[in-house]
């Protein structure tokens, strides 16, 4: 019989504590761990990621076709600064204080990008194996200001310089990332220039609004821009954002009641003018989305508006149904999923028809993100409601083929602890 | 089974070590001579709550004719925060300050020998004792 060895005390393994440095796929780690719950489903689609300007802003605005915009950018440039964007610097309060430090990033080492590839690109793959997403919507972060910014030139300038930084650097290096046109919407000429030019690029899956603007969006200015992206096929994306400095907000005094308020808000308004303006009878084949402003929003406006237009029909007289059926034919992301009445969530997602119109989203890197485990967790679902939401229905919105490209999760932990990393 | 994390000297104040034993990740926290121990997964989303920032809980400061002078941070009361979302644990108790429903998983935990032991449901262990 063997003698059994008394045990000897050794160093237990340690997890450090997660900074703006950490590593996306040790930040994520847990994610990994949740991504076999739906490791069968046949495709996960992060409908809304994000691009943090901050390190890459010198890449963007070499691309500025403008001489004097590029000057006058380059010579305002410092590190992490982000010339010509409306932002107030000192107003950004997204991080909290440093309590959430995945939003100040990204500040994680990357390889070598002559081997490995350019350092975003290496960043969102870390993203999605370790999420477990087959493809991955990238969208920006401070250009989503853009819209409120007094220089017209200077959202177009940047539309089209964003656009060639994707086209020509991003997206060629992973089929796995994808991306929306950035529509400088206060030029409606020039946003008809950016589809013709840039609609059809691979890898550009769709065209977005970024809502923070004060544009009435059923204007017939933008009569012929709609048309060209309903003959595209590709969806219409109306992308929420924060703005403090919007006259009815200036009377909130924390930034939770501004952003809590705010991302609602203007795709509050966009909404109401594309049903009561009747667009969805004037550009019947257009799909149309919207995105990070949750979901509670969508049945307010269901009710407020069907119970307004059955006594003001000749205000609405191009409708030939109540607003919410319009509503209920559209699509919304699911990003940030208020998760905290599951009762008024199930009834929310039963009125917006979740099952086949609700698309998920991650937000990441943002301070409020959901990872798919936002949605597999719900126990109201169905599996096949989950598989739709998860996957199916956007590549049904974004015409993308439902083939498995991300790793199995297996993989993706085994991999984790041969390097061993926790 | 208790295991034996570490000396309690090797903790900073206020301090903490998140650590796995046997694929659980546990957080051990040192509030002066107190020490507390939680799982390392967020009630929320289950986000890796205990290698997060520690900060003071913050305070609105109303006074008796009801008039606010802002926000303070507390002097008793030392919060762990997940990095995922910021959601706030009290480190004495484990409870979130706005929903007292929302919790941490504590782990039982104590000081012998001026060394900080945790207890397991599965101690198989080289540090166990
Ligand atoms: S997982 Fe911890 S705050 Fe969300």
């Amino acid at each position: 019989m063997l003698d059994r060895a008394a045990p000897k005390a050794t160093s237990l393994p340690e997890l450090p504590e997660i900074t703006a440095a950490t590593d996306t796929r040790a930040y994520l780690a847990r994610a990994a761990v949740q991504a076999q719950s739906h490791d069968d489903y046949e495709l996960i689609v992060d409908v809304d990621a994000h691009l943090q300007e901050g390190g890459f802003w010198p890449e963007i605005i070499d691309l500025l076709g403008n001489d004097v915009l590029k000057q006058t950018a380059q010579a305002m440039l410092r590190p992490g600064s982000l010339p010509l964007i409306n932002m107030q610097p000192g107003m950004t309060f997204q991080a909290m204080a440093g309590r959430i430090p995945h939003q100040s990033g990204p500040q994680e080492q990357t390889d070598d990008p002559a081997k490995a590839g350019h350092r975003f690109v290496q960043i969102v793959r870390r993203t999605i194996e370790t999420m477990g997403l087959d493809y991955q919507v990238i969208f920006p972060t401070a250009m989503l200001h853009l819209g409120m910014n007094p220089m017209e030139d200077i959202e177009v300038e940047l539309a089209r310089a964003y656009a060639r930084w994707l086209i020509e650097r991003i997206l060629p290096e992973d089929p796995r990332i994808i991306a929306l046109l950035y529509l400088p919407f206060n030029s409606p000429v020039e946003c008809e220039k950016l589809v013709r030019e840039y609609g059809d690029r691979p890898g550009i899956i769709g065209f977005t609004i970024c809502a923070v603007r004060h544009k009435g969006v059923h204007h017939n200015q933008y009569a012929r821009l709609f048309s060209m992206i309903e003959e595209t096929g590709k969806p219409l994306v109306f992308h929420a954002g924060p703005h403090w400095d919007d006259p009815s907000f200036t009377q909130l005094n924390r930034f939770v009641s501004m952003h809590a308020l705010s991302f609602v808000h203007y795709n509050l308004i966009h909404m109401t003018n594309w049903i009561i303006n009747a667009m969805p009878e004037r550009y019947p084949n257009m799909k149309v989305v919207w995105v990070e402003s949750g979901l509670a929003w969508v049945p307010f406006l269901m009710q407020r508006l069907d119970h307004e237009v059955m006594m003001r029909q000749s205000e609405a007289p191009g409708l030939k149904r109540l607003p919410s059926e319009y509503m209920r034919e559209m699509y919304y992301s699911s990003q940030p999923l208020e998760r905290n009445d599951l009762e008024l969530l199930e009834m929310t997602m039963r009125k917006i028809n979740a099952d086949t119109q609700l698309l998920f989203a991650s937000d990441w890197p943002h301070w409020d993100f959901d990872p798919p485990s936002a949605i597999t967790t719900l126990p109201f679902l169905s599996d096949q409601a989950k598989r739709n939401i998860l996957g199916l229905n956007a590549a049904r919105v974004f015409n993308l083929p439902v083939k498995r490209l991300r790793p199995r999760a297996k993989d993706v932990l085994a991999a984790r602890a041969a390097a061993g990393v926790a | 089974m208790d295991v034996r994390v570490c000396e309690v000297a090797a903790l900073d104040d206020p301090g903490r070590k998140v650590v796995e034993i046997e694929g659980q990740q546990i957080g051990v926290f040192r509030l002066g001579d107190e020490v507390f121990a939680y799982e390392n997964r967020c009630p929320h989303l289950d986000g890796p709550v205990c290698q997060g920032k520690m900060l003071p809980l913050a305070l609105e400061a109303v006074a008796s004719d009801g008039t606010s002078s802002g926000r303070v941070f507390s002097k008793t009361q030392m919060n762990i925060i997940c990095p995922w979302h910021g959601f706030e644990f009290d480190i004495r108790t484990g409870v979130h300050p706005t929903d007292k429903r929302v919790r941490l998983r504590r782990i039982p935990v104590r000081v012998k020998d001026g060394a900080v032991y945790v207890t397991i449901a599965r101690a198989t262990h080289a540090n166990q004792r």
